[in-house]
């Protein structure tokens, strides 16, 4: 029989080994905000933030070559952004009222599990679907704004759905009720009461849809493309922030380097950022309905 | 989609998904050596990243003190939050010279003999590297999952395994694991299905050659870096409309594997049939 | 008849809110002893500090004392004093992924036992004692929650039973089970006084008049008085014990 010190002891190293994979998984963010810290946060400046990127300098030093920024390609980055989030969240918000309020156990559970697999769909899959599908039948503006942004929605939707249907959900019954108690029509509770009580949360959604597209950079290599002016045009190729750390960090230049991590580090703090605030609001979204 | 494949589909058929030859030039396009990159290097993200995923997710839910659980979790959900060009960049410019550096000849030395991790290292850039991003990436999803699961373990299963002299491990290995087991796998799917799918950490760090040699520690492809690879140069119908046959294979596995995952995760956190089987 | 395990000033408490107030309390050796009172009184919170469940609740803390056998189980490591006081809980809770035997068997591989034919005979002995042998000793492979509300508790019951503890805790055990249910329970609970000492919490005074030899009424956290069952039934001491028997209220 094994001795109850051998038990004890058996537990405690259990707890050990299972706090040391803690310490563990956060090596690598540590190491990822770190270095961005240190190599992005050398070149951050309100020039960097405004001015367009420089020509490749090969000189490793870095000592003498061009300094440029990265200005045109975060207005691109909000402009795709934008653009997309004008396309997906009304129809996020309308696919969140109608599985939560509208749908029932049937076709509304099927539709939010149709949204749930499709939040984990690779986005490189979903930039070919929408160059397949313009290659086809709009090829004059394969490259642009337009791709770009319709891909980065197909993204942003069901995260805006899913989001949107748990936040009105989250509302209680009795809201509902005493809309209908009052003789007003069940949409027009819906759209006057309901919504606005879940306001803060669907908000939220949206924002951490916002955060997922912004990010992305490998749809865009399919869609908007890229160049060094930022948003052109709704029919011209796009230059925007996630493809060009990938085009500047896997290229050799100094300069483009430094400049990636400089792009890495505003992604990062803006990602961060918007991640914070959702989480804040979302819990105080719960508190104030009493954890239901 | 289908249309978009429509000129590579019916000329190459299952010779597509099981040729080992991608040369544009000559027109043939074979695709086994990127379809076993991205199941390699997922495994071997998954291999290193669920004991990981799943001890911190305990630790977090049955060991760690209150205070610490939702600060702690909350950080390692940040993870998820870091754009993945950013850890294909980290990868490249942190990871790729450790591994070129240490990791690699020191695994070279120890189990050079063995096909596995034998051959040129690829100056850092291979199947490893990407593998080790990979984890790195999906293991907020997988711990997150598990955490639900494990809070989804009803008290009276702890308590019934304590009130029979279970130490608190004993407890979780007794009750709590196996009860949570379903929502585990499910998250565990969930991560793979990331994996499997993940383009531009894989791209910069796997060193992207058309080939498997078998060994860890050489340049591989994947599905999606081929894809974003090549798509910009893809010149010809052919070439673009097996690029997006890639595209289709890929869509189809991941579909398939998130469905599984999400019905798995649905049936634990949203209620309905109780993790039984025996 | 020798005193069992005690309660002296014990105080329990969830954060800052006081559960249970100064209880001194004695519990005779292989007698049946019943807690009753309102709910919220504080009886479930008793019973859980008896094998220091209670403290499993985050936040959750004591004052006081309980003994063993004489001896402080603070000072002694929980799992061992749960190895001894075993509990059966409100709600069955069979372990869901583990077959009949399996569940009788758990608390017994859990302390090393491996040899079968020592686990046989104690999956035996314990469905014996819980009175559930002849219902499943054609299905001891099948699902322990494939079975009713009765069958599981008194499968939870014989889960306790197997680790031979000394004391066995019952916390409501019978509240969600049908009255026929609920007579089986009661029976078995009236037999396991020959071998071990128990500790019922129950709101059905029937039930306590039942089963308990002794019966303690509880009142807004605080003991009101302990006696024997008759006598505490028929000619209580307190006003307050004699209001809530009479159904003035409760």
């Amino acid at each position: 029989m094994a001795s109850p010190t051998v038990r004890r002891a058996f537990n405690w190293v259990a707890v050990a080994l299972t706090c040391a994979c803690v310490v563990v998984i956060l090596i690598p963010l540590a190491s990822i905000l770190y270095t961005a810290i240190v190599l992005g946060g050398s070149v951050l400046s309100l020039h960097f933030l405004t001015a367009g990127p420089p020509a490749a300098c090969t000189i490793p030093s870095g000592v003498g070559c061009p300094v440029g920024g990265i200005g045109p390609l975060i207005g691109g980055t909000l402009a795709l952004v934008g653009l997309a989030s004008a396309l997906a969240v009304p129809i996020g918000v309308l696919t969140g009222i109608f599985t939560s309020e509208y749908g029932g156990r049937g076709l509304g559970r099927a539709v939010s599990f149709f949204t749930d697999v499709m939040t984990g769909l690779p986005s490189i899959v979903i930039g070919v679907f929408v160059y397949g599908l313009f290659v086809l039948y709009y090829p004059r503006i394969v490259f642009s704004a337009i791709t770009g942004s319709i891909a980065l929605a197909i993204i942003m939707i069901p995260i805006v759905a899913r989001t949107s249907e748990e936040s009105l959900r989250a509302v209680p019954h009795s809201v509902r009720e005493a809309a209908l108690g009052l003789g007003i029509p069940k949409y027009r509770g819906i759209l006057r009461v309901v919504l606005p009580s879940a306001l803060p949360a669907v908000a939220t959604g949206a924002l951490l849809a916002v955060m997922r597209a912004g990010g992305e950079a490998a749809p865009l290599l399919l869609t908007a493309f890229g160049n060094r002016l930022g948003f052109v045009g709704l029919d011209q190729p796009v230059g925007s922030l996630p493809p060009t750390i990938y085009e500047f960090g896997t290229s050799g230049a100094s300069n483009w380097l430094a400049d990636a991590w400089g792009a890495s580090l505003i992604l990062i703090i803006l990602m961060l950022g918007i991640s914070i605030v959702a989480r804040l609001v979302l819990r105080n979204r719960f508190r104030a309905f009493g954890g239901g | 989609m289908f249309t978009g494949a429509s000129p590579s589909l019916p000329r190459f058929g299952l010779r597509f998904l099981f040729g080992v030859v991608w040369d544009p030039v000559h027109g043939i396009f074979g695709v086994a050596p990127e379809i076993l990159g991205t199941l390699v290097t997922s495994g071997i993200a998954l291999l290193i990243s669920v004991p990981l995923s799943i001890g911190a997710a305990i630790f977090l839910s049955e060991h760690a003190p209150a205070w610490l659980r939702d600060p702690v979790g909350y950080v390692i959900e940040l993870l998820a939050a870091v754009p993945s060009v950013v850890f294909g960049f980290w990868g490249l410019a942190v990871l790729v010279p450790l591994m070129q550096g240490s990791v690699d000849p020191w695994l070279q030395s120890a189990f050079g003999w063995s096909p596995l991790l034998g051959g040129p290292n690829g100056g850092g850039r291979n199947i490893l590297t990407a593998s080790v991003v990979l984890a790195v990436m999906v293991t907020p999803t997988i711990s997150a999952v598990t955490r639900e699961s494990l809070a989804a373990v009803p008290r009276d299963q702890r308590e019934a395994a304590l009130s029979l002299g279970a130490t608190r491990w004993e407890a979780t290995r007794l009750a709590v694991l196996r009860y949570a087991r379903t929502g585990i796998f499910g998250g565990i799917i969930l991560g793979l299905g990331r994996a499997l799918g993940e383009t531009m950490a894989v791209t910069m760090t796997i060193g992207n050659k058309n080939a498997f040699s078998g060994s860890l520690i050489s340049p591989g492809q994947t599905m999606s870096s081929l894809i974003a690879n090549e798509f910009t140069e893809a010149t010809g119908k052919l070439y673009v409309s097996a690029l997006v046959e890639i595209g289709l294979v890929l869509l189809l596995v991941t579909l398939l594997v998130n469905i599984v995952a999400r019905l798995l995760v649905w049936r634990v956190v949203r209620g309905g049939a109780v993790a039984g089987g025996a | 008849m020798p005193t069992k395990l005690e309660t002296v000033q014990l105080s329990a408490f969830y954060a800052k809110k006081e559960a249970i107030h100064e209880v001194s309390l004695a519990f005779p050796e292989k007698t049946v002893t019943a807690i009753i009172g309102p709910s919220g009184c504080g009886k479930s919170t008793l019973i859980r500090c008896l094998n220091r469940m209670h403290e499993v609740t985050p936040k959750a803390t004591t004052t006081g004392e309980i003994r063993l056998d004489g001896e402080e189980i603070h000072a002694l490591d929980p799992v061992s004093v749960r190895r001894r006081i075993g509990m059966v809980f409100q709600k069955a809770n069979p372990f869901p992924t583990m077959s009949v035997y399996q569940n009788v068997s758990a608390g017994l591989r859990l302390n090393g036992v491996r040899h079968r034919k020592e686990l046989d005979a104690a999956v035996v002995r314990s469905l014996k004692q819980a009175a559930l042998w002849d219902e499943v000793k054609d299905n001891l492979d099948g699902p322990g929650i494939r079975l009713s509300g009765g069958q599981q508790q008194r499968l939870c019951i014989a889960r306790a039973l197997a680790v031979e503890p000394e004391v066995i805790l019952m916390d409501e055990p019978c509240s969600a089970l049908d009255p026929i249910a609920t007579a089986k329970i009661e029976d078995l609970i009236f037999d396991l006084r020959q071998n071990y000492t128990v500790v019922i919490v129950t709101h059905n005074m029937q039930q306590a008049a039942r089963v308990a030899e002794f019966t303690a009424f509880m009142y807004l956290g605080k003991l009101i008085e302990i006696d024997r069952t008759q006598k505490l039934f028929e000619n209580p001491a307190e006003k307050l014990t004699e209001g809530y028997i009479t159904g003035r209220f409760g």
